[in-house]
């Protein structure tokens, strides 16, 4: 059970903020070539905060249950704030010891909202690569 | 060899030359089809290089270089008669399948496919043999037209008619599925395309590690194979090719060694095999790979292919009871080659080679580098266990313990 832990369980099969909106301020989608994970995000934004968000794709455990944190952590939050997340912070939400192959499942959610979101079209730790 | 005479597989004993698999409980490698293990004779013929006779090859005036030269061109003749070439000149060492394969689209591709020739290829090619005939068309205007396959994952013959014209100017064909484990009848495309003038390139990466193919037999225009895939290091591959084909085609690559004399502006060609072997090669590896040969065929290839369709015939029955379970190719296993390919309905297949890890148990996930054969099968992805001459039953067994593990704790949740 050691990688597979209850919350990311959890998260997997009932993940939040699962779907689309209907008229999102923001949408965007990516997958990643690797595996065939896609992932696309939802955002509706008011006054530079995200009111809403929706997420939705196919993927593994891992790259799901880290996209459904993320909609939970990015609710009711600045665009400003959101900016600031990095891949550790995905990595602690996450809470398990990843290899390298399977962090960019995890990372995939975070890729998705910074491209769509600010247009930042990179790997989330390979910024200044 | 006397053939006469069987042998089973003295499995025990070999893995003693496999310090992986010393742990307790022992790795269960099953990622074959990608990469083998080394055993301790090719690294010690490898160290023995470095440590004693390292050296530049041909043209040393001393008695080190002559060693290493010697070594180098031994290890050609081993590949030679492991495959049955003709003449010893026609073994070209390359990187890997990869690099055999590019060399064939380049040189002899670019000097002999024009505008509106045909390249017939299968839709269950690995990606390196399929994307250097795109680009190959790409340049010059060719059309590349694909065999299809049935359910079952084998090759739809009754098309082959169809396909194969007087456009049709080269078939390349993998002669086993990296993917299903399919086995193709090579031989039969092979008379085929002859019939219509074409030339055949096999991809023979997943066969010759696994049981004896004849060139001559086969009459095969080229071949490639790569040494990691039959407990040779990284590094080191091969292109055969038919002699009059090979002394025809242009250089590949240019540079020293591939060269007779060279002008400023012009320079004549070495022979083969020299004239496809610019740059220093890898010589440890190919010292590497002519010990691999050795250790393969003193195992004896064909209780190595005896040894695999048991693992499969008894891999199938277990997989087969698991709840769920989708498995991809030929049902019969004298149809394939050990390579099992599956699904498990409702858990993504990088899950479960994540899951199995812990469990000690090395799969492969993912699209296996043939994203075409893919979306025939309507699928993202599978799950692929692979064999070779160091596995057990029990490495199977605890193929179907991770597999149970991975099934309850992925749709326990769902009741």
């Amino acid at each position: 059970m050691n990688i597979y832990q209850e919350e990311l369980l959890d998260h997997y099969e009932n993940p939040s903020n699962y779907g689309t909106l209907p008229n999102p301020d923001i949408s965007h989608e990516e997958d990643n070539p690797l595996c065939g994970d896609q992932i696309r995000i939802d955002l509706m934004i008011e006054d530079d905060k995200i009111k809403e968000v929706r997420f939705r794709g196919h993927g593994c455990t891992i790259s799901l249950a880290a996209a459904s944190m993320l909609t939970e952590e990015i609710k009711g939050k600045s665009l400003d704030e959101v900016k600031q997340l990095s891949k550790d912070d995905i990595l602690d939400m996450v809470g398990i010891p990843l290899g390298p192959v399977r962090i960019k499942c995890a990372l995939l959610g975070l890729k998705v909202l910074k491209t769509g979101a600010y247009g930042i079209n990179c790997w989330p730790g390979e910024e200044d690569e | 060899m006397n053939t006469s005479e069987f042998r089973p597989l003295d499995v025990e004993n070999i893995r003693k030359d496999f310090p992986i698999f010393a742990t307790e409980p022992p790795l269960a490698f099953l990622d074959n089809a990608a990469s083998t293990q080394t055993p301790r004779p090719v690294v010690e013929a490898m160290d023995a290089y470095y440590d004693t006779y390292r050296s530049n090859i041909h043209r040393g005036i001393y008695r080190i270089s002559e060693e290493a030269t010697a070594q180098y061109e031994r290890a050609r003749e081993k590949v030679a008669q492991l495959i049955n070439a003709p003449r010893t000149r026609q073994v070209i060492f390359t990187r890997n399948t990869t690099e055999s394969i590019n060399l064939i689209a380049y040189s002899w591709g670019t000097a002999n496919i024009r505008e509106g020739d045909e390249i017939v290829l299968t839709v269950m090619e690995h990606h390196s043999n399929l994307v250097p005939w795109q680009l190959l068309a790409q340049r010059t205007g060719a059309v590349l037209r694909f065999l299809e396959i049935t359910d079952e994952g084998l090759l739809d013959f009754t098309q082959l008619r169809e396909v194969l014209t007087e456009k049709t100017k080269l078939v390349a064909m993998g002669h086993v599925s990296n993917v299903l484990g399919t086995i193709n009848p090579i031989q039969s495309v092979i008379e085929a395309a002859h019939a219509v003038g074409a030339k055949v390139v096999v991809d023979a990466a997943q066969s010759v590690p696994h049981f004896h193919v004849d060139v001559q037999q086969l009459d095969c225009d080229f071949l490639a194979f790569s040494g990691h895939k039959m407990c040779g290091p990284t590094g080191i591959g091969v292109l055969y090719g038919k002699m009059e084909l090979l002394e025809e085609m242009p250089p590949f690559l240019g540079g020293g060694s591939m060269i007779r004399s060279v002008e400023r502006d012009i320079s004549s060609y070495a022979e083969l095999p020299a004239k496809f072997e610019a740059g220093t090669p890898s010589i440890a590896e190919a010292i590497g790979l002519g010990h691999a040969v050795d250790y393969i065929t003193q195992a004896n290839l064909a209780a190595i292919h005896v040894h695999e369709q048991e693992l499969l015939k008894y891999a199938h029955q277990r997989l087969k009871e698991i709840e769920g379970i989708t498995l991809y190719g030929p049902s019969a296993p004298h149809q394939k080659m050990g390579v099992i390919s599956f699904n498990i309905e409702g858990t993504h297949p990088h899950d479960v080679a994540g899951i199995l890890d812990t469990h000690g148990v090395a799969i492969r996930a993912g699209h296996h580098c043939a994203q075409p054969l893919m979306k025939r099968l309507d699928v993202i992805a599978t799950v692929r266990a692979s064999f070779y001459l160091y596995n057990t039953i029990e490495d199977v067994d605890r193929l179907y313990d991770g597999l149970c593990r991975t099934q309850k704790l992925m749709t326990r949740r769902k009741q």
